[in-house]
């Protein structure tokens, strides 16, 4: 087995378990090449590759940027704020433009769910999702196993509980899906209202509890409110938010045993979890940004492998 | 398919033990010297001199460190499979150091144009050689020759050399495979 059963990487839910371990030990070999000297392999001189972001992001498009570069790919950008599109041009039409310019492979987020599939049908590139809507974010679950592989050894048959804005999260969906596939036990934490009703159906457990949950766990994601997603409102204040589903140190310290705290960033500072959290050994927060780019790097040299000359 | 042994076990100790002594005849005490296993297949060859070295031969300080070529290879994209990559380690300086490749069979030398390149990202080293268990004349794609080499053999593009190590195949021995 040394080649991914897929040709886009459009969702966790597409990969199998075999894939997810040729992503991780490969995304091993690309670790140790980004703490090199010089961090850089020649591997794709000859594969363009177009970032097209409908969405803002920061992590996750530098990430996907320098794991390009250091791959040696040629990098095009595309920001939906100072395009076309705002001129009305449909997506195919955008994207087979920058495509008819000699694009192999094709990154895109895009706030619609469904974006990366639907563009797949359409066009002839390689896709990688980097983040639908609410559907999915593959590369982030990817990354998050992959750094929780590292701190704990593996991840089957591990307790992981997501806590947050399950019913938002592209991440959560993901997570979920890279999770079970891996075969931890998987529990989601968070208000009522931010939790989708059969959510169970993907086999995780709820828990509106965060101190139950955190107590039956080895790692614990947080993730945070997406307040420009929610056209109402889904809890009363943030202060009351962070009262009950907020993770801070005296919290942590009240626990059992010693949790790994995630966070797929951009931080709430002081809502979600505090800084002292964020901040502290048990965080694995700027470890899952380092192994980011070891995982994307891993993502695009496999997809691209499957590109015949 | 038909084999022919090249080498047998007593062939292959008499000839790493000559491949030692040259080593040492060049690089004295090892003080300015490193050795570079290409993976896979010449991780064996490596780790078997340096345990030579050490042992036989009392060098004290001796460098090995394992380099995989797989991401600085000139066929990415044409085979049919995926190149797997295996894991480097390198965990010492390599800038002006005398580094020494070690691999089993020198063949067309595409490998080891991938490995002069993938050596430069670690530094500068001072000046490279080449060490290989056999040397496969007339096949060659690139002006690369072995600084030291076990044995040279002629064999054609259809035949292939198979190198055997007790470490990983349960004997010492070198066949010539014929399809």
């Amino acid at each position: 087995m040394s080649e991914l059963s897929v040709n886009h990487l459009l969702g966790i839910k597409y990969l199998n378990k075999q894939d997810v371990e040729l992503i991780f030990q490969t995304a091993d070999h690309f670790k140790e090449v980004i703490n090199r000297p010089i961090k850089k392999v020649p591997s794709l001189r000859d594969i363009t590759i177009a970032n097209l972001f409908f969405e803002n992001s920061t992590r996750t498009k530098l990430s996907f940027e320098l794991a390009e570069k250091r791959l040696s790919a040629d990098v095009i950008n595309f920001s939906a704020a100072q395009s076309s599109v705002k001129k009305g041009e449909t997506l195919i039409d955008t994207v087979n433009n920058i495509l008819s310019m000699k694009v192999d492979m094709v990154v895109m987020r895009h706030p619609n769910p469904g974006a990366s599939v639907f563009l797949s049908k359409h066009i002839n590139a390689n896709i990688i999702n980097a983040g639908d809507g609410a559907h999915e974010h593959p590369t982030q679950a990817l990354l998050d196993s992959y750094s929780i592989r590292e701190r704990l050894g593996e991840v089957a048959g591990k307790n992981v509980v997501i806590v947050g804005d399950i019913l938002h999260s592209r991440v959560a969906l993901s997570n979920i899906y890279a999770l079970k596939l891996q075969g931890a036990n998987v529990k989601v934490c968070g208000p009522k209202t931010l939790l989708p009703k059969y959510i169970e159906k993907l086999g995780v457990t709820v828990e509106t509890d965060l101190r139950k949950a955190l107590n039956w766990c080895d790692v614990a994601n947080m993730l945070r409110v997406q307040n420009e997603r929610m056209d109402i409102s889904y809890f009363p204040s943030t202060r009351e938010y962070t009262q009950q589903f907020g993770v801070n140190k005296a919290l942590l310290d009240s626990l059992d045993k010693e949790i790994t705290i995630m966070h797929p960033g951009p931080i709430n500072r002081g809502v979600e979890i505090t800084s002292d959290v964020a901040d502290s050994k048990q965080a694995i927060i700027l470890d899952q940004v380092q192994n980011g780019v070891a995982v994307r790097m891993a993502v695009i040299y496999l997809l691209a492998s499957k590109l015949k000359q | 398919m038909s084999q022919k042994v090249l080498l047998n076990a007593t062939a292959i100790n008499i000839i790493l033990h000559r491949l030692a002594c040259q080593l040492i005849e060049n690089h004295d005490d090892f003080s300015n010297t490193v050795l570079i296993g290409i993976q896979p297949r010449g991780s064996f060859l490596a780790k078997r001199l340096a345990e030579l070295l050490k042992t036989e031969y009392k060098i004290k300080d001796l460098k090995l460190g394992l380099l995989d070529i797989t991401f600085y290879r000139d066929d990415f994209r044409r085979g049919d499979k995926t190149l797997t990559a295996n894991s480097t380690e390198i965990d010492f300086e390599i800038e002006n150091k005398k580094v020494v490749f070690i691999d089993d069979v020198l063949y067309t030398g595409r490998s080891i144009r991938s490995a002069l390149t993938a050596i430069q990202s670690f530094g500068r080293p001072d000046d490279i050689e080449l060490l290989t268990l056999i040397d496969r004349r007339f096949s060659r794609h690139l002006p690369i020759q072995p600084d030291y080499r076990g044995r040279q053999v002629d064999a054609i593009n259809e035949e292939k050399v198979k190198v055997n190590w007790i470490e990983n195949e349960g004997e010492d021995c070198v066949y010539l495979v014929r399809n």
